[in-house]
């Protein structure tokens, strides 16, 4: 049973065994950014694209194309800051999201 | 043909192990099971087992390691004892929930405090809800046999539930008693390969294992659980059969000793049955008619048949070595109890902590457990229910 076909309605014996889903990477449709309190912002202009935050990212939630990052997965992305923290061109401002 | 040798639980559970040559076994050294991975490990360094030993760092990681061998696909075992499995807790809910039916020998040890390192079951009695199948041993022998059992029962298609199997510590573990082992070949044969409809390393078929369970489906699958525990009962008695054919003996949830016409009897666990069981022979020279039930299987639990098992005895004592701290019993005498309780007429039950910490269990402690049973059942009452054997007082 795939991700799509699980619904609310199924019952306990219509429901895959312990929850298994018949394919991977399903985080995908489920949005789990929605409890970020901070949130960074990409400077494009400042960034040297030296991919740093990419794999400091916890979740991740900095998207990779052509090798250049892209803008923040904003779906999930939880605000955790390290990318923030550890980019040396000052390319990722933290502040308050206002919701 | 039967091979007769002598050996201790840790030391049968281990050649078990070879026997069946699982596919990864992390483990953790803790007194008094530390035997098994230490000779398992030797197997593993003669090249008699294919099998990846992990060598970890922790219990919690031996049953991660556990975890992540069994959801891709390969068969993983491992051997603890109190503490260590204590330090599992959060993980044998894992496996238990994730449905991988991981085999784990439990050698009984007291938890601490106060520290302690002898036998008794608070180790997996405070686990008897994670999920687990638990199956106890009298003796070598029943390590053995269990071991050798438990991946059938484990890994049948309505079950899939991981498998503890239970031996006092110290007093099965290290004891070094005759046993019949099987031939390598009928054991392989019997226990078979592993066969997971799906797993992780099956690559046309990609899987989660584990995903996060929102509340609109957590029940739906503790439900799938509970089921599959019920259906556990019919393959644990499908599993003995089979095995009854390629050994001789014969094994169902527990053993009922002299119980046909007894009048007092005792429920008990593990390696002291054998004392009780000469307590029950000295009584019945005496004219008294008193038998013994040893619980083999205690998840899933018995009910019904505990239930029917006991039904025509006047009083039998709860035996328990580990309390569970309610202030009215442990776990055992809970259980026993509550799968009386639809009888009509009931036997007076009454419960017996004993044995905790390795404290000696011995015939004449025991007798007096059975006096006490011949006086409530004159009476018809007990004047207590909640008693702990074999204390200074």
């Amino acid at each position: 049973m795939k991700a799509a076909e699980i619904k609310e309605t199924l019952t306990w014996k219509e429901l895959t065994v312990a929850g298994e889903i018949a394919e991977g990477g399903t985080s995908v449709l489920t949005k789990t950014g929605e409890w970020r309190t901070m949130i960074p912002r990409f400077i494009p202009d400042k960034c040297k694209q030296c991919m740093l935050c990419v794999p400091c990212c916890p979740d991740m939630s900095i998207p990779v194309k052509d090798g250049k990052r892209l803008d923040f997965d904003y779906d999930h992305c939880k605000g955790c800051g390290i990318c923030y923290k550890v980019c040396p061109f000052g390319a990722i401002e933290f502040e308050k999201e206002e919701k | 043909m039967a091979i007769r040798e002598r050996m201790s639980g840790n030391e049968a559970v281990a050649y078990a192990m070879r026997q069946i040559d699982p596919d990864v076994m992390g483990a953790f050294p803790i007194t008094p099971s530390t035997e098994i991975p230490q000779y398992f490990s030797q197997y593993v360094a003669n090249g008699q087992v294919h099998t990846e030993f992990v060598a970890v760092e922790s219990e919690h990681s031996a049953m991660s390691c556990c975890i992540g061998a069994q959801a891709a696909g390969g068969r993983a075992v491992t051997a603890t004892s109190s503490a260590g499995l204590a330090l599992m807790w959060e993980m044998l809910y894992v496996a238990a929930s994730s449905r991988l039916p991981i085999t784990l020998s439990c050698v009984n040890r007291a938890l601490s405090g106060p520290i302690n390192i002898n036998n008794d079951h608070s180790d997996s009695m405070g686990a008897r809800d994670s999920g687990w199948i638990q199956l106890y041993a009298e003796n070598n022998q029943e390590a053995y046999d269990n071991f050798c059992m438990a991946m059938r029962i484990g890994e049948h298609k309505d079950v899939r539930l991981p498998v503890m199997c239970c031996q006092d510590g110290f007093i099965t573990s290290h004891a070094i008693e005759n046993i019949e082992l099987l031939e390598d070949e009928i054991v392989k044969n019997f226990v078979g390969k592993y066969e997971p409809e799906n797993y992780l390393l099956k690559k046309e078929n990609p899987l989660s294992v584990g995903p996060y369970d929102t509340v609109a489906y957590y029940m739906e699958h503790k439900k799938q659980q509970a089921e599959a525990m019920k259906n556990a009962k019919a393959v644990i008695l499908e599993v003995a059969k089979d095995f009854e054919k390629i050994s001789a003996r014969k094994y169902s949830f527990f053993e009922e000793y002299k119980m046909d016409d007894a009048e007092v009897a005792m429920v008990i666990i593990g390696s002291s049955a054998g004392t009780a069981k000469a307590v029950v022979d000295s009584l019945r020279e005496e004219g008294i008619k008193a038998g013994l039930i040893k619980i083999r299987v205690f998840r899933p639990f018995p009910a019904s048949e505990i239930a029917k098992a006991l039904a025509h005895v006047k009083a039998a004592a709860i035996m328990d070595k580990a309390d569970s701290f309610s202030g009215c019993g442990g776990p055992l005498f809970a259980e026993v109890r509550s799968a009386c309780y639809g009888l009509d007429s009931k036997p007076v039950l009454v419960n017996y902590i004993y044995g905790l910490g390795g404290r000696d269990v011995v015939t004449t402690d025991l007798k007096k457990a059975f006096n006490k049973l011949l006086e409530y059942a004159k009476k018809g009452a007990p004047e207590e229910t909640y008693y702990h054997l074999g204390v200074r007082e």
